[in-house]
């Protein structure tokens, strides 16, 4: 990153951060708890006498990172917008239900695509009424999570449809040790940091989250970003109930609520160092954070943890994480106001 | 260039506009002044594409604009520099001066680019000590005001309006800024400068239009008018005796508060008395430690070495509480975030204090607020009405009122006249001198030279987190600047 310095009249401030120096950023942040933590639980392990960074432990932290991590990806471009989606788990369970049923009786490709558009049209609800009725997100979402709820509940009483074999190499195969649906994973986090990072949209994205009224001064059409930031989660969320529906075989009322993916996803994001207020963080982080929890849950599986502790374990985690990110950064506090 | 022709605007029913006209050339800055309240933030929103217009016309070099979008007036060259700055703290100068244009290649956004010609913009206005990549939220706030006009550049403008720019900086930061405006207006810029420090208005500009209750008054050369002739126009009286009279000393008594050695990681060497029945003035550069001497008197962010006494007892007040309880009062330097409940009625607010720190006579009664209310001269609607709606004169008086609720010994003022216009300004002054006379001790903190020289009874310099000097009522903005901008001079304590 070269930038043209200040004139010789102006010596450039030490203390001036700019976007290559990252120390003290939650991102970082959060891959260095991802190491600790597996440190830490290599270490409990081995003290023991188990090994904890066998390639069959490594590859189920990942497989089981897939489905957290695809709604998490998308849940961060929300919360990055400044937007939240509350709607995420039952439409995973209603994805699931619509992917079995249509591959029973159309085929894959049929199905995917009912899935995805399904999927974005949730998400165009979401973002349409959270922009143009100006319904806070939190019950707007919620709202259409209720509907997607009365839904599933008024049509199915448990799995339904088959998934055919075909399918299900998503959810079972490998390349060499790694899990095909961590390359989907890869694949859609990758999409998702490349639109945040590298076009305009993403750009809008953060400035819309950052400062809304800001953004809007600037011409950025704000509304049409929210939207798309709804559209682009839902998306990925539908990508997540096509690899659960290829896991379990079939669509289950149940996919998305039983692994409650709407409060989990908001907590990797935050766990990843995203504001919920948005403008700030992005999909690296978040990954951080899925990576962070599922790692925890190893550990505690391998120490047969007790599962109502270690939810309360957990709890302390994240909200610990976030009482970090909340301490004023030094730069910041050396620098007296007026 | 630039015709604005008939405009009028109402709000639920409210003429908040009525039938303005005015234009600006290329190369010129026109200044827009009137009280708060006398429509000029709305002309210019209307300008800016943020309201629509309910009649009139906008013409640009002969186009006529109908503006339902921001973006479409900043497509047709209108920039504007907001008072409270549009930029995003956590994102690159480059990021913030291309938000929502920026360079793209093969469908990316192409970083490089964006701080290149970043840095060319700065270069081009002569600005030094800005780097494209940094993040604005590192900025002091005179900086940041810079990476707005940057912003503005960026989408090739012709018509740069600005609001209050000075509002927020020191005085030598505003010099600095004025020669920016003048380079910019020598590129042919035509600038819409609203500003309530006449000084400025008349060093700046060639033409000045005055604004009240909605209607444009006069439309003025400035070489043919003068100061008087336009604070008449603005507020229909003479504005002769701006500030009230100054203590006699026979009205200066007991000392309320005292600090020695007082000092935190922003402040050190503190020594300070506050007596009775006198306005102190604290003078310095922003940056300099003066906010942060207030709230260290008031215990918000706290003194950590030093003696203190509040009333004539010890006292080092470690919470706002602790100050409050002891007498002690802070009407900030921004009300908006800090001194109201903005979306509560204005008895609410007034009730902000006492409801939260009970006095020792027991809570102010409802006759009382009002009297309380009266007597700070508010004009509003009515009790239950929103702070929000008030002006930003009436925002203070508000927040004063809240304190005085109170009962405190000691007052302490951040730019207590900061955004509000010429009368209201005339309001908070007689009624800080007549707190005064009535024993209080008073201190303000302004980065108008002429307020704090029309004020106070006394004036402290600080610098650098210390107090580099004292200056007796009266003295010349050029020995407080001397000693402000760290020429020693002059340098004793605060002994008296």
């Amino acid at each position: 990153m070269t930038a043209t310095g200040p004139g010789p009249l102006a010596p450039p401030r030490a203390t001036a951060r700019t976007r290559g120096s990252r120390l003290g950023d939650p991102v970082a942040g959060v891959w260095l708890a991802v190491l600790s933590v597996t440190v830490l639980g290599w270490i409990v392990v081995a003290a023991r006498g188990g090994d904890f960074l066998t390639t069959t432990n490594v590859v189920t932290i990942l497989q089981n990172s897939v489905a957290l991590g695809l709604v998490a990806v998308g849940q961060s471009a929300v919360i990055l917008t400044g937007s939240l989606d509350l709607s995420v788990a039952y439409l995973i369970s209603l994805g699931t239900l619509v992917a079995a049923e249509t591959m029973a009786s159309g085929g894959v490709v049929t199905a995917v695509i009912a899935v995805l558009a399904l999927s974005a049209a949730v998400g165009l609800a979401n973002g349409l009424v959270v922009t143009g009725l100006k319904v806070n997100a939190f019950i707007a979402t919620l709202g259409t999570a209720f509907i997607l709820r009365g839904w599933i509940e008024d049509n199915y009483t448990g799995p339904a449809g088959k998934v055919p074999a075909s399918f299900q190499h998503l959810g079972y195969d490998r390349v060499g040790p790694v899990p095909v649906s961590v390359f989907l994973l890869a694949a859609v986090a990758g999409a998702v940091w490349f639109i945040t990072r590298r076009t305009r949209l993403g750009h809008h994205m953060y400035a819309t989250g950052g400062d809304e009224h800001a953004a809007r001064l600037s011409g950025v059409r704000t509304r049409r970003t929210v939207v798309v930031a709804h559209v682009i989660c839902s998306l990925c969320v539908g990508a997540a109930a096509l690899f659960l529906a290829a896991r379990l075989g079939a669509g289950a009322p149940w996919a998305g609520t039983e692994a409650r993916y709407d409060l989990e996803s908001i907590a990797a994001v935050v766990l990843g160092g995203t504001a919920l207020a948005g403008g700030r963080g992005g999909v690296t982080g978040t990954l951080g954070g899925v990576l962070v929890l599922a790692v925890l849950d190893s550990v505690f599986n391998q120490l047969a943890v007790d599962p109502f502790f270690k939810n309360v374990l957990r709890g302390v985690v994240i909200i610990a994480a976030v009482a970090v990110y909340a301490r004023p950064r030094r730069a910041a506090k050396g620098r007296p106001t007026a | 260039m630039l015709t604005m022709q008939g405009v009028s605007k109402s709000f639920m029913g409210v003429r908040v506009l009525h039938d303005v006209t005015l234009d600006l050339e290329p190369g010129e800055v026109h200044a827009l002044v009137g009280e708060n309240g006398a429509g000029k933030s709305t002309l210019m929103k209307i300008l800016a594409g943020e309201h629509t217009p309910d009649t009139g016309t906008i013409t640009i070099d002969g186009t006529a604009h109908a503006f339902t979008h921001p973006a479409q007036a900043r497509d047709s060259g209108i920039g504007i520099i907001h008072q409270e700055f549009a930029l995003l703290p956590y994102r690159t100068v480059a990021e913030n001066v291309f938000l929502g244009r920026e360079p793209v290649r093969r469908g990316l956004v192409d970083r490089r680019a964006m701080e290149r010609r970043t840095a060319e913009l700065l270069a081009e206005i002569d600005v030094t000590g800005i780097t494209a990549s940094m993040l604005v939220r590192d900025l002091p706030v005179a900086r940041q005001q810079i990476v707005e006009i940057a912003k503005a550049l960026a989408s090739d403008v012709r018509v740069l309006v600005m609001d209050e720019p000075t509002a927020p900086l020191a005085d030598h930061e505003s010099e600095r800024l004025a020669a920016l405006v003048r380079r910019l207006t020598a590129r042919g810029l035509g600038i819409l400068y609203i500003s309530h420090r006449l000084p400025e208005v008349f060093g700046l500009s060639r033409r000045i239009t005055v604004l009240k209750d909605g209607r444009r008054v006069a439309t003025l050369r400035t070489a043919d008018t003068d100061a008087d002739e336009v604070v008449r126009s603005m507020v229909g009286r003479e504005l002769t005796a701006y500030y009230p009279p100054r203590a006699r000393p026979e009205e200066i008594g007991a000392e309320r508060l005292t600090v020695s050695g007082g000092g935190n990681d922003r402040i050190r060497d503190i020594d300070l008395t506050l007596r009775a029945g006198e306005v102190v003035g604290i003078a310095g550069l922003q940056g300099s430690g003066r906010t942060s001497l207030a709230r260290a008197l008031f215990g918000a962010t706290p003194f950590t070495t030093g003696a203190m006494t509040v009333g004539g007892r010890p006292l080092r007040p470690r919470r706002p509480r602790q100050a409050i309880r002891a007498g002690i009062a802070l009407v900030t330097e921004d009300r908006k975030t800090e001194g109201l409940a903005l979306h509560q009625s204005v008895r609410d607010n007034a009730l902000l204090v006492t409801r939260a720190v009970p006095p020792r006579g027991g809570p102010p009664t409802g006759r009382e607020i009002t009297a309380l209310l009266e007597r700070v001269r508010l004009q509003a609607r009515g009790e239950d009405q929103q702070a929000l709606y008030l002006s930003g004169g009436n925002q203070q008086k508000v927040v004063i009122a809240k304190w005085l609720a109170a009962r405190p010994q000691v007052l302490l003022f951040d730019e207590p006249t900061r955004g509000v216009d010429v009368g209201a300004k005339a309001a908070v002054h007689t009624l800080v001198r007549e707190l005064a006379r009535e024993g209080l001790a008073v201190l303000i903190i302004s980065s108008e030279l002429p307020e704090l020289i029309g004020m106070s009874d006394r004036i402290l310099v600080m610098s650098e987190g210390r107090l580099v000097g004292a200056l007796p009522a009266g003295a010349d903005e050029e020995s407080i600047m001397r000693l402000a901008t760290g020429g020693r001079r002059g340098g004793q304590k605060d002994a008296a």
